[in-house]
């Protein structure tokens, strides 16, 4: 038995640092004086930390401007799905109607065809209808991205919700809109809220599309991109990227950590 | 303060009907019992009555007013679900007053109005918490109030006890009854638990299959089911059945069963008269056990004595058919004993074995 | 009995069809159909018209196979997955067994281990390359440890294995979390009493495991396969970090087509083949890993 305890516990550990140490050495890359990184033989800890090479990054060209870029893609696609997949979560969450399973399928289906195979015929008719470089155009590819996720996070969340709740309300004289808004809303916020977060990670670790669809009005992954592809960017500058990249989704995650399972474990199915 | 007038409801969920042809009248004040297995349609019907089912055909009157289309909140009810659905998010005070908020009733009348059915309820000291702060039972009291809160028409209550444990379940069905008294309102209470039933319907409707197969009162239920379903699913242990040949008729009708002439009451003489072959009805308290052979006894052999607490329960065999018999708790007989069993002629109850209906005293 | 005129307005034959959910899903399913069914559409018609003219063509296709790069991108593409991807589902499975074992700081170790689900492939590319660049953490250890005198190169194109081996082990890194919370979200959906009466019956933990959690887990292990095996396919941010176009892979393909050559035709035939790709291999999954009925 505590064999079988210390078996569990040293696999733990051994788990815990494979997933932590990156992490953490990007961190402390990011804080690493530019000097030392290049220095040989290289420390594995610096003798002190500096602000100076995030201070680089974000005073690179356009780091800013497309971190707002991102920021603000993210929070329209948050909208975006939202106002196209809450609707039809509702619908597929409680009513029974016909073809209510093939459109189930059909939302499913979708994670097939991921940014790769959307982004480029997308672009040619982009640019047909003025989208192309726009913000918009990439939200709105982040949001057929993201409906498939959001559907059925969304759906689950009501279903978990009692219809009998919203049926009680309707028999206590609330019309179906006051019930939903009176009953199943107030219950389904943190639910909701927790998607919307999904969403925004989604949105903002999204590189593949933004790449495509923008040239001026780079999102902050795609910048990153470009600078490495196009333009050979510094070690210092990628490791300052890669950690501010991060850090927003670290925080994100440990908000909806609660949420994990259900997030995940409802798209399964 | 209502009647209620259910006029050939049909409702089907694609192939499958839930309610066929359905047609009751519920007086005014009455407490009225769906009861029946499930999948037979009382709950549609009660959801039907509350305007959260839509119906294929037929009509709703309550109080003399069509309601088939009106919404839910339009109809005058209030109804009390299995679950509850207490809403959790609500302190109790806003659960009970969401109806009268949403009739525009006036904030104070609000609160005197959800004290005095708090009162009733006894749940005053519980305004103030969250549904997950309270017992099963305590929620139930909520779910209550939040209906009788309304002052309607017609109660509909949907299986309200299932979810409680037994003791609890006693304990509120004595309850739901004083409020009945209390409060008169039409009440349309759906159950699958016969004795709630018998304990608490001024009337019972026994459904099977989407129809009202009898619908009277509990002691009509009972003493005359209307046909073999109706004794077999009331009753605990329900009533029993053996297969008899009718012998003749003179002045008493003579039926042999197992080899024992019994001389019961005339009957009425159905469309293409009494069938040679009948099954006999009989329920456990109403056969007597002799250890020796008498006149008009069947002759059964014991098969198992279970003492239930205030009595015992008898498994015999008479013939192939297996009989069930109430007996005092000092009955003793050890298994494999010949007994002879008198049957009261008076509560034997004869059906058609090739339809199960009732064959009536004349 | 008399029937009132009203009683034969009602008599409807049929039910009402409510309209309330199909007004709901509109907007989703001209959504899906403008941004999933339009592209696809679009992908293939560009694969296979002719720019100027319009007209039928494989040239595109014929472009894409005869490039330096396509052999490459195809074979690279596809040792990745089958690299990577049965050691994600082993590692997230044996990461879920042990969180769902409830220790003593399971939670912990739980958000801990799922935290790269919120990194992207390009930040996990960007970690590890602060690990196997040339003045990298890798080669600082190496060096401590006196087993090194000059930095290691372990990212370039005369060490295509280093490259790969870093590659795997990046998405590994990444993307195990994902394949660990969909099967650890499956594994609690399978109720305790299977477990205990295997092993009132005399089943040991391993058995137990191999019998009946793992029979058990089969919807889940395929919903995992599918998923990380689509997205292996997606593969680019990371392998265009650590190797730049050294290691061709089909999406990197399908940019460098689009953003360096200006060819869309092509790059789309890339997404095409790509689509092909996963439809087929979702197809086997489903075909081959199918669980057995009837369960969870």
């Amino acid at each position: 038995m505590t064999l079988r305890r210390l078996g569990i516990y040293s696999a733990a550990l051994v788990i815990s640092a494979w997933v932590a140490v990156p992490l953490l050495l990007i961190s402390i890359a990011a804080f690493t004086p530019r000097d030392v990184l290049y220095q040989w033989p290289r420390p594995l800890w610096p003798e002190q930390f500096t602000l100076e090479t995030m201070r680089f990054f974000l005073r690179f060209t356009g780091v800013w401007q497309s971190t707002l870029n991102s920021v603000f893609v993210a929070v329209l696609t948050i909208g975006l799905a939202f106002a196209i997949a809450a609707p039809a979560s509702y619908a597929l969450a409680r009513f029974r109607f016909r073809g209510r399973d093939s459109l189930q399928l059909a939302i499913l289906a979708t994670k097939m065809f991921p940014a790769t195979v959307l982004s480029i015929p997308l672009a040619v008719a982009f640019i047909r209808w003025h989208l192309y470089d726009t913000l918009l155009g990439v939200a709105l590819v982040h949001t057929a991205l993201s409906i498939p996720f959001v559907t059925v996070i969304v759906t689950s969340v009501f279903v978990g919700i009692s219809y009998e709740l919203e049926e009680a309300a309707m028999t206590l004289g609330s019309s179906r809109a006051q019930a939903f808004l009176r009953v199943t809303l107030p219950m389904a916020l943190p639910g909701l809220a927790a998607a919307g977060i999904f969403t925004f990670v989604l949105s903002w670790n999204e590189v593949f599309a933004a790449t495509i669809l923008t040239l001026n009005h780079r999102t902050l992954p795609a910048l990153i991109v470009d600078s490495v592809i196009g333009a050979g960017a510094p070690l210092h500058f990628r490791f300052a990227g890669g950690f501010f990249m991060i850090v927003p989704a670290l925080i994100i995650i440990f908000l909806i950590r609660r949420y994990l399972l259900t997030l995940w474990g409802v798209t399964v199915r | 303060m209502a009647e209620i007038e259910l006029r050939s409801l049909r409702k089907t969920y694609g192939k499958v009907v839930a309610i066929n042809d359905l047609s009751v009248h519920i007086p005014d004040g009455e407490f009225l019992v769906l009861l029946g297995p499930s999948g037979c349609g009382k709950t549609t019907t009660l959801r039907a009555l509350a305007g959260l089912e839509t119906l294929d055909r037929g009509r709703i009157l309550i109080g003399g007013r069509d309601v088939t289309l009106l919404a839910p909140g339009k109809r005058g009810i209030a109804m009390v679900f299995q679950s509850y659905a207490v809403f959790p998010h609500m302190r109790v005070f806003d659960n009970i007053v969401f109806g009268l908020r949403m009739r525009g009733v006036p904030p104070g009348d609000q609160r005197t109005r959800a004290h005095e059915v708090a009162d009733l309820l006894q749940i005053r000291n519980l305004l103030d918490r969250y549904p997950a702060q309270l017992s099963g039972g305590q929620r139930q009291r909520v779910a209550v109030a939040r209906a009788i809160v309304m002052r309607p028409d017609v109660l509909l209550m949907d299986e309200p006890l299932s979810n409680l444990d037994a003791l609890l379940r006693l304990h509120m069905r004595a309850e739901l009854k004083r409020l009945h008294r209390e409060l008169r309102a039409t009440t349309v209470y759906v159950t699958h638990d016969q004795v709630e039933a018998l304990s608490l319907g001024d009337r019972i409707a026994v459904m099977k299959e989407g129809e009202i197969i009898q619908c009277a009162t509990p002691s009509v239920i009972y003493d005359t089911p209307a046909n073999r379903f109706v004794g077999s699913f009331i009753g605990s242990p329900p009533m029993n059945f053996l297969s008899g040949t009718v012998a003749g008729a003179d002045g008493s009708l003579r039926v042999e069963v197992a080899g024992t002439v019994l001389a019961l009451p005339p009957r009425a003489h159905p469309a293409g008269g009494t069938p040679a072959q009948v099954t006999i009805g009989i329920r456990p308290e109403h056969i007597a056990v002799e250890f020796s052979a008498v006149p008009a006894a069947v002759p059964a052999q014991v098969s198992v004595l279970e003492p239930i607490g205030s009595h015992q329960l008898l498994t015999a065999q008479v013939g192939a058919d297996i009989v069930k018999v109430t007996v005092p708790p000092e009955f003793a007989a050890e298994p494999g004993r010949a007994v002879w069993l008198r049957f009261d002629p008076a509560r034997v109850r004869l059906m058609d074995p090739a339809t199960g209906q009732a064959i009536a005293v004349s | 009995m008399v029937v009132a005129e009203a009683d034969l307005v009602l008599d409807r034959p049929r039910p009402r069809v409510n309209w309330t959910p199909y007004v709901l899903v509109l907007p989703a399913f001209v959504f899906l159909g403008l941004f999933f069914i339009y592209p696809m559409v679009q992908a293939i018609w560009l694969a296979v018209t002719d720019p100027q003219s319009g007209a039928f063509t494989l040239s595109h296709f014929r472009r894409m196979s005869g490039d330096l790069y396509f052999r490459q991108a195809i074979r690279y593409t596809l040792t990745i997955t089958a690299l990577a991807v049965p050691l994600q589902v082993m590692l997230g499975l044996a990461i879920a067994l042990l969180v769902n074992t409830r220790f003593r700081g399971h939670s912990a170790f739980l958000y801990l281990t799922a935290v790269p689900i919120g990194i992207s492939d390009l930040a996990a590319g960007l970690i590890w390359l602060s690990i196997f660049t040339e003045r990298g953490y890798l080669n600082a250890v190496l060096q401590k440890l006196g087993l090194i005198e000059v930095p290691a190169i372990f990212l370039s194109v005369e060490r295509p294995d280093w490259l790969l081996g870093a590659v795997v082990l990046t998405e590994v890194w990444r993307a195990t979390a994902i394949v660990m919370v969909i099967l650890l979200a499956g594994l609690q959906l399978i109720p305790k009493d299977y477990a205990e009466t295997a092993s009132v019956f005399g089943a040991g933990r391993w058995q137990t495991l191999r019998h009946v959690i793992l029979p058990l887990l089969g919807p889940s292990l395929q919903t995992a396969l599918i998923i990380r095996t689509i997205l292996a396919f997606q593969l680019f941010a990371t392998v265009v970090i650590l190797a730049g176009r050294q290691i061709p892979v089909l999406a990197g393909e399908a940019y460098f087509w689009y953003s360096l050559y200006r060819s869309p035709n092509v790059a789309s035939a890339y997404a095409v083949l790509i689509l092909l790709f996963s439809g087929s291999i979702t197809w086997l999954y489903l075909r081959f890993l199918r669980p057995g009925e009837g369960r969870a």
